[in-house]
């Protein structure tokens, strides 16, 4: 018994030790600095002009017209740099955000970050592909696959999201079996080597505005992002030959022409 | 029942009558319960156990602890209609346990509204081992496996978000996923998980095969058995591999492009040196499971043995196994091909089959 006790004693100091500093380690956040709300807007536009969803009419590089029914795209894994370098990276938990044309709200991708200035914004355009590997608990929200095949950003076939949907009507757009002029891009692609469609966009705040973060007010990245570069840039776009464009290999290229489209137009602090 | 009729003589006045009717009907009420009663007692749950001739299950059970409540109300979901749009097709419509979880005698199953669709229905069997899932493998976490039938127009052709509003409106389900999961909440996860409990506990390992394998009750192959046995480990095991008889793989066994052109795991990588490849199915429990191959274009077992002896076609992928000197085939004598049967036949696990907890109703 005293054997026992002699042991049980040591084995529970260290036990609440043990404890004690996974408390700790636990409760101090990542930086040390107190926490301030960041938000980052997404202005989708299409060239010179403000995007207007259905009604608007434009052109792409080809000269073909054509209108906007559904721009959607994931926003992730944001992080921001300081011009000494040092860079804070948001918690990827909650570091997730579809940006939807149709719902104003979600133009805003609002994070906390530490008080300070910043000169530097990255973020993730698409779905990282660790977070495609993850368990059910780890993807709520916007990650959650429940949307179906309309509006949904979810390829339950393949197990990938879809990182930028594009669609609308176009006359250069043979007649499909709706009977509508449509064309429809659902870029995605994270897995194999040779098809992944994760972009990473890095924006020079100076220019336009570096963000002061602190408490009590909310800095705004205001970005453009013109959805007509999806047409045009390493390789132009038709839509007459593309009407269609989903797991296919040509995203890589239409990835590569989108993933220029954010400009950096000025923050509010 | 006959007893209390005959006793109902018309000597009795109304209210002996109605006295004998009450007898009756408690008498009847009673034997109904008795009848509940005199049923054995179900077998405690079990939970998952790994069969001691199979390799460890990678399946993550970590995330998803099996446990009886949500093993139950992944069977309830497994059999409800209500995942399709018109709440006409359930998960069992077309994967039926007495065909081994497949669609039996369907070369490609008929969904919502009898649309067909473009593969053989699967067998739901040991998937607890499974790294992938579809003939072409698009997914990998068995969580996600559900959404694909239930998002595809010719199988359920509903959303989840739909399904989950169905759901909440059944007065049964809050308290079930309560019981299950702590809370009446009703979300992706929860029912993916519930659903992969079922699936998961599938497990198919009560064959001839592995009581041999397993020394059970000194059980031992016939001459035939242990022939074919031999000439499956020549010619078939590289890729029906044991003791799952699949080694996961996808690979293109010559049986060339269907009707369909189905590209096969192609679809999923868009890499030509996939194109025309496809998973490599088990052979456990094809006695339940015919048609076979991705489109069910095989309808015996013989013509599958009658494929790699004399038809395999030499296609741009086709698989370095199924060469022999640059020749496409298997070298499969007449003898072979029925002891190759004999063997075969020692994979059918009718206890999987019948087997009462995986039934929809228990």
């Amino acid at each position: 018994m005293k054997y026992f006790s002699n042991m049980i004693l040591p084995a529970i100091a260290s036990l609440l030790i043990l404890a004690a500093c996974s408390k700790e380690k636990e409760t101090t956040p990542a930086g040390s600095n107190t926490l301030a709300p960041l938000s980052v807007e997404f202005d989708n536009i299409v060239g010179g002009q403000n995007l207007q969803l259905n009604t608007g009419v434009y052109k792409n590089a080809k000269g073909e017209t054509f209108s906007v029914s559904i721009l959607q795209y994931f926003i992730s894994n944001i992080s921001v740099k300081k011009a000494d370098g040092t860079e804070y990276v948001v918690p990827q938990d909650s570091s997730y955000f579809l940006i939807r044309e149709s719902d104003p709200a979600t133009r805003f991708a609002r994070v906390k970050v530490p008080e300070g200035e910043y000169t530097s914004l990255t973020f993730t355009l698409g779905v990282d592909s660790l977070r495609h590997t993850m368990d059910l608990s780890k993807r709520k929200g916007v990650l959650d696959p429940a949307g179906g095949m309309e509006d949904g950003m979810y390829w339950g076939w393949t197990m990938g999201y879809i990182f930028l949907k594009l669609e609308g009507i176009s006359s250069a757009a043979p007649v499909d079996g709706t009977g509508q002029h449509k064309y429809r891009y659902h870029i995605g692609g994270y897995g194999s080597p040779n098809f992944n469609n994760i972009k990473t966009v890095t924006i020079d705040l100076r220019a336009g505005g570096v963000a002061k973060v602190r408490q009590g007010r909310e800095a705004n990245i205001h970005l453009m992002a013109d959805i007509s570069k999806a047409f045009t840039g390493t390789h132009d776009f038709s839509i007459a030959e593309w009407p269609m464009i989903m797991l296919n290999d040509i995203s890589i290229k239409m990835a590569n022409n989108y993933a220029t489209m954010f400009r950096h137009d000025h923050t509010e602090n | 029942m006959q007893r209390c009729s005959a006793m109902t003589t018309p000597k009795t006045n109304p209210m002996q009558r109605r006295y004998w009717l009450i007898l009756c009907c408690g008498a009847a009420i009673v034997m109904a319960c008795s009848k509940k009663w005199a049923e054995p007692p179900k077998k405690a749950f079990e939970g998952f156990s790994r069969p001691a001739n199979f390799p460890e299950a990678t399946y993550r059970f970590a995330n998803n602890a099996i446990t009886e409540a949500k093993f139950e109300l992944g069977r309830k979901l497994f059999y409800d209609p209500r995942f399709s749009r018109n709440n006409t097709i359930s998960c069992g419509s077309c994967h039926i346990q007495s065909a081994g979880f497949t669609h039996h005698g369907h070369d490609v199953s008929h969904g919502i509204e009898d649309r067909l669709g473009t593969r053989n229905s699967q067998a739901i069997m040991n998937i607890a081992w499974g790294k992938s899932f579809f003939w072409d493998g698009g997914v990998t976490n068995l969580d996600l496996q559900p959404i694909v039938p239930i998002n595809n127009p010719v199988e359920m052709d509903e959303t989840i978000e739909n399904v989950i509003k169905k759901l909440r409106e059944q007065p049964q389900y809050p308290g079930l996923f309560k019981k299950a999961f702590g809370s009446e909440e009703i979300d992706t996860e929860r029912i993916m998980k519930a659903l992969s409990q079922f699936m998961v506990m599938l497990v198919s390992a009560n064959s001839k095969y592995d009581k041999v394998m397993r020394n059970e009750n000194n059980e031992q192959f016939t001459e035939a058995e242990a022939r074919g046995y031999a000439l499956f480990k020549t010619n078939c095991a590289s890729c029906h591999k044991e003791p799952l008889f699949t080694d996961e793989s996808y690979r293109d066994n010559g049986i060339g492009a269907g009707p369909n052109n189905d590209p096969g795991r192609f679809g999923v990588t868009q890499n030509e040196a996939d194109r025309l490849k496809f998973k490599v199915p088990s052979l456990r429990n094809t006695l339940y499971t015919a048609p076979y191959m991705h489109d069910g274009r095989f309808l015996t077992l013989d013509a599958i043995l009658e494929h790699y002896a004399e038809n395999v076609r030499n296609t741009p992928n086709l698989d370095p196994a199924l060469k022999q000197d640059g020749q496409p085939g298997l070298p499969l004598t007449a003898e072979n091909r029925a002891d190759l049967l004999a063997f075969l036949k020692t994979l059918n696990d009718q206890q999987f089959v019948t087997d009462p907890r995986f039934a929809e109703t228990y």
